[in-house]
C-alpha cells in the first residue's frame, strides 16, 4: 500500500514537472484599481511595481500588488530600494497576502515599452521565478475610456536564441523567428470576491451613464492620434537609421567576400605555378590577412523592438480612428435627427 | 490617556492600550444622547464643552477611492483565523476645502479582548514609511475598521490615531451585511470634557462621498461580478455605449410624447433640463455641418491608410531583411 502511494506521488511529481503553458492572466480587481492609481498619480512619469500571486496550472493569478517608488541612477538608493522591496513583502506577508512575485507592472506612454531594458527585466525575473508576466497599462488611452491592460511575456524561443547570445540572422532564419514572436499577450481575466462584488454592486450609482461613456464620448481624438503619429515617425527615423547599418553590413561583406575570391584565385594560379617547378604548395588559407577577418553583424534586436514599437502605433491608430469614425457617424446621426 | 504597558512578551513587539476603568464612552445613538442630556440637566453650573475640534469637525466631508473599499474588503477576506475584524490605517490627504480625501490604505494586525486592543505599532510605523517612500503626498488621515458602527475597542485606536494625526477619520465598512446593506460610514470623533475633566468621546458620522469616479472609469461591469473573462475592446466598449445612448433617447423620447399628450404629469425642470441640453447643442447650417464632418472623416482615413501602409512596408521588410541571405 506505502509503496503504491509512494509510487502515485512520484508520479504527480513527475506529471508536476511538464508545466502546462500559461494560458490566462487572472487579474483581482483590487490589483487593477492599485496600478491605475499608481500608473496616473505619476502620469506621464513611468512608474513599476511588483505583481504578487499564485501559479496555478495554466492560470497564473494575481492577487496584490505593491508600486515601487521611483527610482534614481544612485547605488545606494538602489540598495535602499531592494530594503523596501523585502521589507514590504514581509509585511504583506504579515497580513496573509500572496507572497509570491508573479511578475511586475510598468505604465508606459502611447504604448512604446517595447524596449531592451524591458526584455533585460524580464530575464532578470525569469531567472528566478518560472513564470512571470509583465503588466503594461497605458494612462493615456485610458481617458479615452479604454481599459488599456496588456500582460506580456516573452516567447519561449525568443528567450533561448537571446539567452544563448545567438541573436544572428542566420539563427533567425532557422528559427523563423521574426519580430512578431518576440512579446506574446496573454488574455486577461479579472476576478473578484464575492464580498467586493456585493459592495461594488451596493455602490453602483443608478445614473445609466458613468464617467466611462463620457469618455468614450470625446469628439476630440486629434491631440492623441498626433501624438502618435509623432512617435510613428521618430520610429520610422529610427528603423531606417537600423536599415542603413545593414546595407553598409551587407555592403562590406559583399566586397570582403570578392576581395576574398580574388585572393584565392591568386594563390591558387600562384599554386599552380609553384606545382609546375616542383614546390610545395602554400596554403589555400591565411588568417593573418585582414580580409579573412569576419565582419561583426549588427544586432538584430534593437530593430526587431522598433518594428514592435512601429506595429503597436499603428494598431493604436486603426483602433482610435476605428472608434472615431463610430462617433462622427453617431455626431452625424443625431444631427440630422 | 490609556496607558502603554510594554511588551507583552519577548518575541512579539505588540504593545498594549489599557481601558482605565474609570473612563466611559458615549457613541452616536439617540440613547447615548439622552444620557448627555440628563448629565447637563443634573450640572447645571458646569458646562459641557465639547472640545476644541469641534468646531473645525463640524463640516468635514470624507471622499473615497474605491481602492480603499477593495483593500479592505480584501484584507478581510485575508483576515486571520478568528479575528472579527480588522482594522489599519487610512492614507490621503485633505483637500483645500476641507475635505479629507481617502486614497488609499493599509491593514495593521491587532488583537483585541474584552477591554483592552493590541495593535502592532512596529507594524504601522513600517508600513507607513514604506507608502511614503512611494509617494509622499499620502499621508495618514484616519483609520479604518470592518464592522456596523462603533465599538468599545474603537475609541482606544482612536486616540492612538489622535496621537498621529489632527482629527483622524474613522472609516467603518459593514463587511457583514449586518442590516442587509454593505454600509460604509466615516466618523469624526469630538472630545466630551466636563470642565477640565475629559468624559468620554463622541464618534460624529460625517458626510461621505461614495460616488468614486475612478471605479466608473474602470466600469462597473468588471468590478461587479466576480469573474469576467475578458476585457472589453475598444469597439465593444463602443457599441455598449452606443446602445445605452440609444435607450437613453428612447426614454427621452417618450417621456416628452407622454407628456405632451397630458399622459405624464408635467415637470417644469425637466422639461428646463431638456431644453438646456438640446439648446447647448452649437447651431451649426447643415452644409458647415456636413463639411466639418467629412473633414474629420477624411483626415481619419488619411491616417488610418498612412498606418496601413506602414504596416506593410514593415512587413515587407523583414521578409527582405530575413530573405537577405549572402552566400
Amino acid at each position: 500500500m506505502a509503496n503504491t502511494m509512494a509510487r502515485s506521488f512520484l508520479q504527480v511529481a513527475a506529471a508536476e514537472e511538464v508545466a502546462p503553458p500559461l494560458r490566462v492572466v487572472q487579474i483581482e480587481g483590487l490589483v487593477m484599481l492599485k496600478i491605475i492609481k499608481h500608473c496616473k498619480e505619476f502620469s506621464p512619469a513611468l512608474v513599476t511595481g511588483q505583481l504578487l500571486g499564485l501559479d496555478v496550472g495554466s492560470v497564473l493569478e494575481v492577487t496584490n500588488c505593491f508600486p515601487f517608488p521611483i527610482q534614481e541612477e544612485d547605488e545606494e538608493i538602489e540598495a535602499d530600494g531592494a530594503n523596501y522591496q523585502l521589507e514590504m513583502m514581509r509585511c504583506l506577508r504579515e497580513v496573509n497576502v500572496d507572497n509570491n512575485t508573479v511578475g511586475w507592472y510598468q505604465s508606459t506612454m502611447l504604448g512604446c515599452f517595447q524596449t531592451a531594458e524591458l526584455i533585460e527585466t524580464f530575464l532578470n525575473y525569469q531567472e528566478n521565478i518560472r513564470r512571470c508576466v509583465c503588466i503594461i497599462y497605458d494612462p493615456s488611452r485610458s481617458n479615452q475610456g479604454a481599459l488599456a491592460f496588456k500582460a506580456l511575456k516573452l516567447s519561449d524561443s525568443f528567450m533561448d536564441l537571446y539567452r544563448s547570445n545567438n541573436f544572428t540572422g542566420e539563427k533567425l532564419r532557422e528559427k523563423n523567428l521574426s519580430w512578431v514572436d518576440i512579446f506574446e499577450e496573454i488574455p486577461v481575466k479579472v476576478s473578484n470576491s464575492a464580498l467586493i462584488s456585493a459592495f461594488m454592486t451596493e455602490l453602483e450609482p443608478d445614473t445609466p451613464v458613468t464617467q466611462c461613456d463620457y469618455d468614450r464620448l470625446q469628439l476630440s481624438s486629434s491631440p492623441f492620434l498626433e501624438r502618435n503619429m509623432e512617435f510613428l515617425i521618430e520610429c520610422m527615423d529610427d528603423l531606417s537609421v537600423e536599415q542603413q547599418k545593414f546595407q553598409f553590413y551587407y555592403r562590406s561583406l559583399t566586397r570582403q567576400q570578392a576581395q576574398q575570391q580574388s585572393w584565392l584565385q591568386k594563390r591558387r594560379d600562384e599554386n599552380k605555378a609553384r606545382k609546375a617547378a616542383g614546390e610545395e604548395p602554400l596554403p589555400e588559407e591565411d588568417p593573418s590577412n585582414p580580409i579573412f577577418k569576419p565582419i561583426p553583424e549588427p544586432p538584430r534586436l534593437e530593430s526587431f523592438l522598433i518594428a514592435n514599437r512601429i506595429a503597436n502605433y499603428c494598431n493604436q491608430i486603426n483602433g482610435v480612428t476605428g472608434q472615431s469614425f463610430s462617433r462622427l457617424y453617431l455626431t452625424k446621426g443625431l444631427h440630422e435627427n | 490617556m490609556p496607558v502603554v504597558s510594554g511588551y507583552n512578551s519577548s518575541d512579539c513587539p505588540i504593545r498594549y492600550f489599557q481601558n482605565p476603568s474609570s473612563r466611559s464612552l458615549l457613541f452616536e445613538s439617540r440613547s447615548e444622547e439622552k444620557k448627555k442630556k440628563i448629565r447637563m440637566a443634573a450640572s447645571d453650573r458646569t458646562v459641557l464643552q465639547f472640545g476644541p475640534s469641534s468646531a473645525a469637525t463640524s463640516n468635514v466631508t470624507a471622499k473615497v477611492h474605491p481602492l480603499v473599499i477593495f483593500n479592505i474588503c480584501d484584507c478581510y477576506v485575508r483576515r486571520p483565523d478568528q479575528a472579527e475584524r480588522v482594522i489599519g490605517t487610512l492614507l490621503g490627504s485633505v483637500l483645500p476645502d476641507g475635505t479629507v480625501d481617502i486614497r488609499n490604505s493599509y491593514v495593521v494586525p491587532h488583537n483585541e479582548f474584552s477591554d483592552q486592543v493590541a495593535l502592532d505599532i512596529e507594524y504601522h510605523h513600517t508600513m507607513l514609511k514604506s507608502h511614503l517612500k512611494v509617494n509622499p503626498q499620502e499621508v495618514i488621515v484616519g483609520w479604518f475598521s470592518t464592522g456596523l458602527g462603533v465599538t468599545g475597542g474603537s475609541a482606544l485606536i482612536h486616540e492612538f490615531y489622535c496621537r498621529e494625526v489632527p482629527n483622524p477619520v474613522h472609516l467603518t465598512v459593514d463587511t457583514g451585511f449586518r442590516n442587509g446593506e454593505g454600509t460604509v460610514k466615516a466618523y469624526v470623533s469630538v472630545n466630551l470634557s466636563l470642565g477640565d475633566r475629559q468624559l468620554a468621546a463622541q464618534f460624529q458620522e460625517i458626510p461621505l462621498d461614495l460616488r468614486m469616479i475612478e471605479a466608473e472609469r474602470v466600469g462597473f461591469d468588471i468590478l461587479k461580478s466576480t469573474s469576467v473573462d475578458k476585457l472589453p475592446s475598444d469597439l465593444e466598449g463602443m457599441e455598449v455605449l452606443m446602445e445605452r445612448l440609444l435607450t437613453l433617447i428612447n426614454d427621452i423620447y417618450k417621456y416628452v410624447d407622454d407628456t405632451v399628450e397630458g399622459r405624464a404629469v408635467p415637470d417644469n425642470s425637466v422639461g428646463r433640463i431638456l431644453s438646456e441640453t438640446v439648446a447647448s447643442l452649437p447651431k451649426l447650417s447643415p452644409p458647415a455641418f456636413d463639411k466639418l464632418v467629412n473633414d474629420s472623416l477624411q483626415d481619419q482615413l488619411l491616417l488610418l491608410y498612412l498606418s496601413s501602409i506602414t504596416r506593410t512596408q514593415l512587413s515587407l521588410a523583414e521578409k527582405l531583411n530575413t530573405a537577405a541571405q549572402m552566400p
